[in-house]
């Protein structure tokens, strides 16, 4: 027994698996001591933030301290940040359409592409465009207005009593605050999804519950497989051919199918993420049985179990003792493949929408689905569904890599 | 033949047929023979002639299509586990390939232990226990101390049909069935097992049931020789009878593969040693 488990980790592919299993394993537990708080809580007013560090304004403002940092390209950076190149060309379409001629307009020259724009634009033209086209050039005339100012911006505060605006003080272009000082801030590695949930907070507790689904599930589904399997294959007879018969119905109709309508059937209230393992695990033992069944079957004639039996051996001691043992590391990896089968049939159910409660937990597959729902792969929000897909792939991976491992240590003929 | 000991086994137009439809194999053929208290006989046959089938059939290890099977004088009845356990007590077996025979998982103290076990219950102290092992291990020539705790595939082969034999010795049944137990070894070790399997016969007074594809061994060893060709009894008598003066050619085929059968064996290869 010791020798075999030492075998196994002289397998690069299976050290390969585990080491990216207990990465994620490692993940999940430490994760949660940093980021403390539900991963459910919805923090962002609005859907989609985009991945980054976010500053409090508010706290900017009143830092300890402001710094007076003078650097030679902070202009320029402002205005190719508020006036991208993609603007300026749409300055340039509407200008034209005006009626200024082309050869005058240099998008590259901002200053001149500015004085033209200032003296020319007329919120109120509309020049035959549609209205949504109007607003965003009303909203881009309003974004640069002060573009070129060097003046800073006056900070005022409301008088409680006469309702008058007081300046309190005002804001260069060169202050700086140092983010060490701001009292809020918060780093979102994956910004937000479609209800304002920090993704990253999300997917680790996602991945916890879906190998927590996974786990079950193939627990669940190699149980029911391995004791039919013994059975079947030990006893045969008509145990045998009662088995077979439910084992062939199961295996005509589709267990994808069968899990469809099983979820559909229970109801989105009364699903829970148990429950989903538990269908998923009732509908995908088959697989196992057939492959435990046949694997007996070549057992059951063998000298030591006929040994067993001349020993006074009880039929339930042979299947434990003489039988299992032999067929223990074909389900070891029969559980392996389970369990990774089990992930990616939950993230399938939830991306039909037949997945847990959202309300619950999050899944893999949920995160999925809602980032479907919202369209994120259509408007490019990649920080919604492209981390869940990673994570998938990295957990059937690292299992199947397992897998094949095992199988090489225990299949001599695999080997190179 | 056996001063009168009488019928031990006996079976009747036994059949066994494997498979059904076009893979059905017919391994045993309406055999029937009896074998008396005590006596050594030996069925002889060429590869896949059915030899290790009715060893099974005669076990009780697989159902007959065919024919019925007495033990002492009464029809064989192993409907109940129970019933099984009293038949296995009665006879027990050697296979053919040593290193298939044990489970690999298990120690050979368990194989040992199961024998006694089986045989006196389960309210042995260990001493006891251990004290009959030692005594089983000697009449083997092996040291049980050297034994404990080692599994059985750290045996050579030899030494693996030698530890059935001291199950056997264990269990002291009234009749052996030993299937080629030497076929799978050297020849060294061949006379020391044959030596062991006589010795269980003249001490214990078991009844041997010795399977081979040598016609030479089973002339060594056997009072009564049953030659089997395809499934069937083609040929049975005592072992002057048959080998001396052979009837059917499949006999004297075998008889000619085997180039020094009146030489008696040589027991100075005997080797009484733990290795
Ligand atoms: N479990 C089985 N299922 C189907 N056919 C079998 C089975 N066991 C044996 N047979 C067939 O029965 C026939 C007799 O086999 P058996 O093992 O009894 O021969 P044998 O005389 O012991 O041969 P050997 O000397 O090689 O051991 C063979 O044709 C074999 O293919
Ligand atoms: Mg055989």
């Amino acid at each position: 027994m010791k020798h075999t488990l030492r075998q196994v980790f002289h397998s690069g592919k299976f050290v390969a698996g585990f080491c990216i299993l207990v990465a994620l394993l490692l993940l999940i537990a430490i994760y949660p001591l940093f980021v403390k708080g539900d991963p459910l809580a919805i923090i962002g007013q609005g859907t989609f933030f985009p991945p980054g560090t976010y500053v409090n304004t508010y706290d900017s403002i009143y830092a300890p301290n402001t710094y007076t940092l003078n650097l030679k390209d902070a202009a320029a950076n402002r205005i190719a940040q508020r006036l991208p190149e993609k603007d300026r060309e749409e300055m340039k379409t509407w200008l034209v359409a005006y009626g200024i001629p082309e050869e005058q307009i240099d998008v590259n020259d901002i200053k001149a592409l500015l004085d033209i724009w200032f003296e020319n634009y007329d919120p109120n033209e509309s020049l035959g465009m549609i209205y949504a086209k109007q607003r965003y050039y009303q909203r881009l005339n309003d974004s640069i207005r002060n573009l070129l100012s060097i003046e800073g911006v006056i900070l005022a505060e409301k008088n409680p009593e006469t309702g008058e605006l007081q300046e309190v003080g005002i804001v260069n272009q060169t202050d700086y605050v140092n983010i060490n000082e701001v009292a809020n801030v918060r780093v979102l590695p994956l910004g937000t999804d479609n209800f304002g949930r920090d993704v990253l907070t999300e997917l680790v507790r996602a991945t916890a519950v879906s190998l927590e689904i996974g786990l079950v599930a193939g627990v669940i589904a190699t149980l029911i497989g391995l004791t039919l399997g013994l059975l079947a294959g030990y006893i045969g007879g008509w145990v045998d051919d009662f088995i077979m018969f439910i084992t062939n119905l199961f295996t005509v109709i589709p267990s994808f199918v069968l899990l469809i309508l099983i979820s559909f059937s229970i109801g989105q209230e009364k699903r829970g993420a148990v429950t989903i393992a538990i269908v998923i695990g009732l509908t995908s033992w088959v697989w196992t049985t057939r492959a435990v069944r046949s694997q007996v079957m070549s057992l059951r004639n063998r000298d030591h179990v006929n040994l067993s039996k001349l020993s006074g051996h009880s039929i339930f001691y042979i299947i434990t003792h003489d039988i299992f043992p032999y067929i223990a590391s074909y389900v070891v990896m029969a559980l392996i493949l389970q369990i990774s089968s089990a992930i990616l049939a939950e993230a399938s159910l939830s991306i039909l929408g037949l997945g847990p409660r959202t309300t619950d937990v999050p899944t893999l597959g949920l995160m999925m689905n809602w980032a479907m729902i919202y369209q994120a792969h259509i408007m490019g929000r990649w920080w919604a569904y492209l981390p869940v897909i990673i994570m998938i792939a990295l957990i059937t991976f690292s299992m199947n890599l397992m897998n094949t491992g095992l199988d090489q240590v225990f299949n001599p003929t695999l080997r190179e | 033949m056996d001063n009168g000991s009488g019928s031990c086994l006996k079976c009747i137009d036994l059949t066994k047929i494997y498979g059904m439809g076009r893979t059905k194999t017919l391994a045993v053929d309406h055999v029937s023979l009896e074998i008396h208290n005590k006596e050594i006989v030996s069925i002889v046959g060429e590869s896949g002639s059915g030899k290790t089938t009715l060893a099974k059939l005669l076990l009780g290890l697989t159902e007959p299509t065919e024919g019925e099977i007495y033990f002492l004088g009464k029809k064989r009845d192993i409907s109940t586990h129970k019933k099984r356990l009293e038949y296995w007590k009665n006879i027990q077996a050697i296979f053919q390939d040593p290193y298939s025979s044990y489970n690999i998982f298990r120690k050979i103290d368990d194989v040992l232990l199961d024998c006694i076990n089986m045989r006196d219950g389960k309210n042995i102290s260990r001493e006891e226990k251990v004290h009959m092992m030692s005594e089983a291990c000697r009449f083997v020539n092996m040291k049980f101390e050297e034994l404990t705790n080692k599994y059985p595939f750290e045996l050579s082969g030899g030494q693996m049909q030698r530890l059935m034999i001291a199950r056997v010795f264990l269990l002291k049944p009234k009749i052996l069935i030993a299937d080629e137990p030497t076929s799978m070894i050297d020849a060294c070790s061949r006379a020391t097992i044959l030596d062991m399997l006589l010795k269980l016969n003249a001490e214990e007074g078991t009844t041997l049931i010795f399977i081979t594809h040598d016609i030479g061994l089973a002339y060594y060893l056997s009072q009564t020789v049953y030659i089997m060709k395809k499934g069937r009894i083609v040929e049975s008598g005592t072992a002057e009878e048959v080998i001396l003066h052979p009837k059917e050619a499949y006999t004297k085929r075998l008889i000619s593969d085997v180039p020094k059968i009146r030489e008696e064996w040589d027991l100075s290869t005997v080797v009484y040693s733990t290795e």
